[in-house]
Parts: C-alpha cells; sequence; structure tokens
C-alpha cells in the first residue's frame, strides 16, 4: 500500500507540475510579469506605500520582490527569465506532488475504486476545496495587490480549505439530513467569519489586470486538479494488481 | 456466521492496512504545500514566487 500511494503520487505530481507550468506560461505568467511592470511604475522608492501600517502590507515593500532582475538582491523574484521558470516548475513540482499525495490518500481512505473518471471527480473536489472556496474571501492576487496581514490570511485560507474539506465529506460520504446541514454549515462558516481584508485598496496594478489574473488562475488551478485526480486516478487503478499480490 | 466474522475481520484488517501509509501521505503532501506555498523563507518565497500566485496562495 505504501509503494502504490506513494508511486501514484509521485508520477501525478511529477507530470502534473512540469504539465501546468507549460500551462501557466500561457495564462498566469504574462499576466504576472504584466503586472510587476505596474507594481513598480512611478515609484523607484519601493516604501512608497508602506504608511499603510496597521495590519496592511503592500507587496512592493522592502521584503518583496521586484520585476525579474539579474543583479541577484537580496529580495528580488527569481533572476533571468529561464532561472525564474525553472524554479517556478520545481515549486510547480514540488507543490503537484504534495497534491497528489493527499489525494492518493484520500482514494485510499475512501475504500471506493478509483479509476481515472472518477479520478476526475475527485480532482474536481480538490479544485472545489483549494481553490475555488477560498477564492470568494481571498481572490487570487496579481504582485501589486494590497492586502491584509499575511499571517492572518494564511490562517483563513487553512481553516477554509479545512472546513470546505469536512463539508463536501460530510455532504459526500455521510447520508441524511443532519450530516447535510452540518456539511453546509462548514462550507459557509469560513465566509460568514470573513477572510481578512486590506483596510485601504488602490495598488498600482489596473483593476482590468487583476480581474483577468483571477480568472486565468482559477481556470489554471480547474486544469491542474483535473488532471492531477485524472493521472492519479489513472495510475492508481493500473497500480492495484501488483498491490494485490503483495498484499 | 463465522463467514461474517472474518469478513469483518478482514475488513478491520485492511483498514488498519491503508491507515497509516494514508496518514503518511496526508502528513508528507501537506508538508510539501505549506513548504512550498507558505513558508516564510525569503528564499522560498523567491524561488516559488510564481507558483503561489498562479495557485494563489496567500502571497507577501
Amino acid at each position: 500500500m505504501f509503494r502504490r500511494i506513494f508511486f501514484t503520487a509521485l508520477v501525478a505530481g511529477l507530470l502534473g507540475g512540469v504539465g501546468i507550468s507549460v500551462i501557466q506560461e500561457f495564462t498566469t505568467t504574462p499576466i504576472i510579469l504584466h503586472a510587476e511592470e505596474f507594481e513598480s511604475s512611478g515609484s523607484s522608492d519601493t516604501h512608497k506605500h508602506s504608511q499603510y501600517k496597521n495590519g496592511i502590507s503592500f507587496i512592493a515593500s522592502a521584503h518583496a520582490h521586484g520585476p525579474a532582475t539579474a543583479d541577484g538582491d537580496q529580495g528580488s523574484g527569481p533572476g533571468d527569465r529561464l532561472e525564474r521558470l525553472l524554479f517556478t516548475m520545481l515549486a510547480n513540482v514540488l507543490t503537484a506532488v504534495g497534491y497528489a499525495l493527499i489525494l492518493t490518500a484520500c482514494y485510499a481512505l475512501s475504500g471506493r475504486p478509483v479509476n481515472g473518471q472518477t479520478g476526475v471527480l475527485w480532482g474536481f473536489a480538490g479544485f472545489g476545496i483549494a481553490s475555488l472556496a477560498p477564492a470568494l474571501g481571498l481572490p487570487p492576487e496579481v504582485p501589486g495587490a494590497m492586502a491584509a496581514d499575511l499571517a492572518n490570511r494564511q490562517i483563513w485560507w487553512f481553516l477554509c480549505v479545512a472546513a470546505t474539506a469536512a463539508g463536501i465529506w460530510a455532504m459526500v460520504f455521510r447520508s441524511g439530513t443532519t450530516w447535510m446541514i452540518a456539511g453546509i454549515v462548514a462550507i459557509a462558516l469560513p465566509h460568514l467569519i470573513g477572510a481578512p481584508q486590506p483596510e485601504s485598496i488602490g495598488g498600482n496594478v489596473p483593476p482590468e489586470i487583476a480581474a483577468h489574473f483571477v480568472a486565468a488562475s482559477l481556470v489554471t488551478a480547474a486544469i491542474f486538479w483535473c488532471a492531477i485526480g485524472w493521472l492519479a486516478g489513472t495510475f492508481w487503478e493500473r497500480s492495484s494488481p501488483a498491490e494485490a499480490g503483495e498484499a | 456466521m463465522t463467514q461474517n466474522v472474518q469478513n469483518s475481520a478482514a475488513a478491520a484488517d485492511a483498514r488498519v492496512t491503508v491507515l497509516t501509509p494514508a496518514v503518511l501521505a496526508l502528513l508528507l503532501g501537506a508538508f510539501l504545500v505549506l513548504g512550498t506555498g507558505f513558508a516564510h523563507s525569503d528564499t522560498i518565497h523567491n524561488a516559488a514566487h510564481d507558483t503561489r500566485h498562479s495557485f494563489a496562495f496567500p502571497c507577501h
């Protein structure tokens, strides 16, 4: 079982991580690069917005990155374009393997047969849990957007994902009205509490670019999750007969 | 009756066989996602910057 879970997740994560890196080059990355032109525009002084102190951080503050430069400054984004692409691909693969491990563990724990087709449904649930639900409170952000305190946003994101996962589990894997209501409450709760929002708005990046990025990020995430679900489901099913002999 | 007892014992065994590796996979998966998406280290942030924005992890 160890080998089956880890083999499935590793292959699905590697293929999915490399695949999504290629797709990002056409969807989200051009918008990030475009936004970074505005992020630093009209302000060689990166501390320009540091007057927003109370729980507000601005992306172009002292510790943030600037547009990709090859000077290797502390706090800069990854250097030249190729280096940046390789780092992003590495981070994508690690994230994809991580998500694939969680997804495959859920396949195993469900005790239900999963193949490529049903894997897509699992992947779509992952998209709803990790991308769609948190996006309602914390929309995907371009560099240069105003945002609330990072740690608070991270805590809310984590709570939202955990609550949505628990809610979907209750609604899909348990039966009865009580579980259904409990599931709806769990999914709604993080949004009733509310995500941390910035006290001021009005970053340098035009809203048209920010809006486009939200759509691009969500579409890319949907492709990623369906692909990961399908890949993991396919390899999960294929590794089944060998496992039967082993166990 | 005996068959039922054997079946439920086998099911319990299968559950235990699944539980340990599945929980380990969950923990390792969470570690990887939190490491690339959430770690506050500047080095990791810079390397994973575009990934964090694309996946809509809270960034900066």
